[in-house]
């Protein structure tokens, strides 16, 4: 027998009430939890990088580039769930070549093609050809090369250039928010569009992926931003840092209200499932739901941050409730993501029973594979960083040497 | 001596060759002689004469090579035991293992039945909108199958199944689900379910046809469907459908 079919067995002394024979089995696990809560990530940096060059948001300057990159990271890692949990990922391929077309998650290939090379690299193309070509002047051997080769071999640094890479930045990313707004909520809809589960059936699915995922988003730039600057032994902008924060705050109001009027919904029209639903929710997900996501992830970081909109803590004490906050609101997405993915499988489509999910410690579907795929973007991120640093000011040095 | 064995044995296999010949040529013309167009499958349940022996559950997994483990059916039966006090207690029968079930005091039984489930073969699956690449499909004689071979085991068809038809087959890590036994089906034999069925509790048939089985099953009873709210039309059809019944 094979060993996944074994663990069954031991799932099945958990079972309380009738669940349907073949529902045993938990089929999306671990990775799929991780699927959404990456491409959120890709989501929300992008918008608050957006901001900067929509919305003309001057103080985000210091985290344009880092957030563009942050994005392009966990967008470069993100598939990888899925193709590991897939049956057959060396079949994966046909998702492109022979999708179809009433399926949501055809789409994947054509939305994540379309979010990675016309919005993400495109306008980071934009965003540092210049500086590209200069720092390939200086340089030396393999990273001159490298930068080369990313410049398309492009060496205009014309001041009509470089204005026509700012007009394409803008176009670009007033493209992007749509596009940005697409990839998540269109994993919303994978969701939000199974009628079989009345856990995930709902239309405002989408819309509260969208929304989580700016929080978790703007929460992870605030996050590397407080990490990154005193690690290269700057100065942290508090200026920048409470205008995120702001963003940060407006976004968790609209979240936790979508969220709560869900909730509401749910309660007051009270259908078939309400029952098992309730079942659901008061004894699997009362840790993962009512504790961490909504009262740590979700109540108490609100609460911090509406004290210190009222009253004007100092600067250190501000970072660091900052720095607690982005790290509990990490947490309750994360959550989040837990809860649908995995709280919309341990209720059966009877409504009469309750299944469990137990997470194996090895193997792809493991707790170390999960591990690994968390800490990767962040290593793609430092290679990134490496190659294109979104802070470096030798460019502005340079061209200011020029002009002088 | 040995040439005559050698003779003897030369014939036997000659024979057996011509056997084996003639059920291929057989096998081949049935299926040239098979017009899915001709035909639209469904089947009906009468829960009245389900005596819950899962013979039925036992032929399938036989049939169709389904893993032993109580954790994949293409078929199941339900036993319901709805006790006076409103308290409702479901179960699926496992026929390997007698008396696994919870055993109650008839003087508390206000009624009790068993329900045979199976895939529904819906009329609007679900099951096919969602598969990303269109392994899973729905035939011209009206069966949803799935093309193992073009399976990626997403198992978005399995969460998107209203009725938990659909397991992941362990051993070839893709979509399964009931086919009305195709293999038979279009030979012109019967599912192994509805075969082995000794209350003819299950109905297969033609349901566009007038006179059959199928069709005698929904004139001369009212008839339901499991979920009919999802607006799936399911093509399995039961008699004596109880409310309790998801």
């Amino acid at each position: 027998m094979n060993p996944a079919t074994a663990s069954l067995y031991e799932l099945l002394k958990q079972v309380t009430g009738y669940i349907y024979p073949n529902e045993i089995e938990v089929h999306w696990g671990i990775l799929v939890v991780v699927y959404p809560y990456l491409t959120g990530l890709v989501a929300g940096a992008f918008i608050l990088a957006s901001l900067v060059k929509v919305f003309n948001v001057k103080e985000l300057q210091p985290v344009y580039r880092l957030s563009l990159l942050t994005a392009l990271a966990f967008i470069i890692i993100a598939p990888l769930p899925l193709l590991l949990h897939l049956g057959h990922p060396e079949r994966s391929y046909e998702i492109f070549l022979t999708p179809n077309f009433t399926s949501a998650m055809a789409m994947f290939g054509f939305v994540y093609a379309w979010y990675l090379m016309v919005v993400l690299l495109l306008e980071i193309w934009f965003t540092y050809r210049r500086d590209i070509i200069i720092w390939s002047q200086g340089e030396k051997s393999v990273m001159r090369w490298i930068h080369k080769v990313i410049s398309l071999f492009s060496t205009d640094t014309s001041e009509k250039s470089v204005e026509f890479d700012k007009k394409a930045v803008k176009a670009i990313t007033i493209i992007g928010i749509p596009s940005a707004f697409l990839l998540h909520g269109y994993v919303g809809f994978i969701f939000g569009s199974i009628k079989a589960n009345p856990w995930w059936s709902s239309v405002l699915m989408p819309i509260v992926f969208l929304f989580s995922a700016i929080v978790s988003g703007i929460a992870l730039v605030i996050l590397l931003y407080m990490i990154l600057t005193p690690l290269r032994g700057e100065k942290i902008s508090i200026g920048c840092l409470d205008k995120m924060a702001s963003y940060l705050f407006y976004a968790v109001i609209v979240d936790f209200s979508l969220e709560l009027l869900d909730f509401i919904h749910r309660l007051y029209e009270s259908e078939e499932s309400i029952k098992i639903l309730s079942e659901l929710v008061m004894n699997r997900l009362f840790i993962s739901l009512g504790v961490i996501q909504v009262m740590l992830g979700m109540l108490l970081p609100l609460g911090v941050m509406i004290c210190i909109k009222l009253f004007r803590f100092d600067e250190e004490l501000r970072k660091l409730l900052y720095f607690v906050s982005v790290i509990l609101i990490q947490l309750g997405i994360f959550a989040t993501r837990w809860n649908v993915v995995i709280g919309g499988q341990m209720f059966s489509k009877s409504f009469r029973g309750l299944t469990a999910y137990k997470m194996e410690l090895t193997g792809f579907e493991g707790f170390f594979m999960t591990l690994v795929l968390l800490i990767l973007p962040f290593i793609v991120l430092s290679i990134l960083i490496k190659i294109l640093p979104p802070w470096d000011r030798s460019v502005e040095r340079s061209l200011g040497e020029r002009i002088a | 001596m040995k040439r005559r064995k050698f003779i003897e044995r030369s014939l036997v296999m000659l024979a057996q060759f011509g056997v084996m010949g003639g059920i291929f040529r057989r096998a081949k013309a049935e299926l040239k002689d098979y017009d899915p167009s001709k035909h639209y499958y469904g089947m009906g349940i009468q829960i009245n004469k389900c005596i819950g022996c899962g013979k039925c559950v036992e032929a399938c997994k036989a049939e169709n090579g389904v893993p032993k483990e109580p954790f994949f059916f293409r078929t199941w039966v339900e036993r319901y035991v709805i006790k006076k006090d409103n308290g409702v207690t479901v179960q699926s029968i496992d026929p390997r293992i007698e008396r696994s079930y919870e055993a109650f005091a008839e003087k508390d039984i206000l009624r009790s039945f068993f329900v045979p489930k199976l895939c529904n073969q819906c009329e609007n699956p679900p099951c096919v909108q969602v598969c990303p690449v269109g392994a899973t499909f729905k035939t011209a004689d009206g069966v949803i199958l799935v093309d193992a071979d073009r399976c990626i085991g997403c198992r978005y068809c399995i969460q998107a199944c209203p009725y938990g038809a659909r397991y992941l087959n362990p051993e070839t890590e893709t979509a399964d689900k009931c086919t009305f036994c195709y293999h038979r089906i279009t030979k012109g034999l019967l599912p192994a379910c509805v075969e082995v069925c000794p209350t003819q509790a299950r109905i297969f048939g033609d349901v566009k046809s007038n006179a059959s089985p199928l069709a005698r099953f929904k004139r001369m009873n009212k008839i339901h469907v499991l979920k009919p709210s999802l607006n799936t039309e399911p093509k399995v059809t039961y008699s004596d459908l109880d409310g309790e019944v998801r």
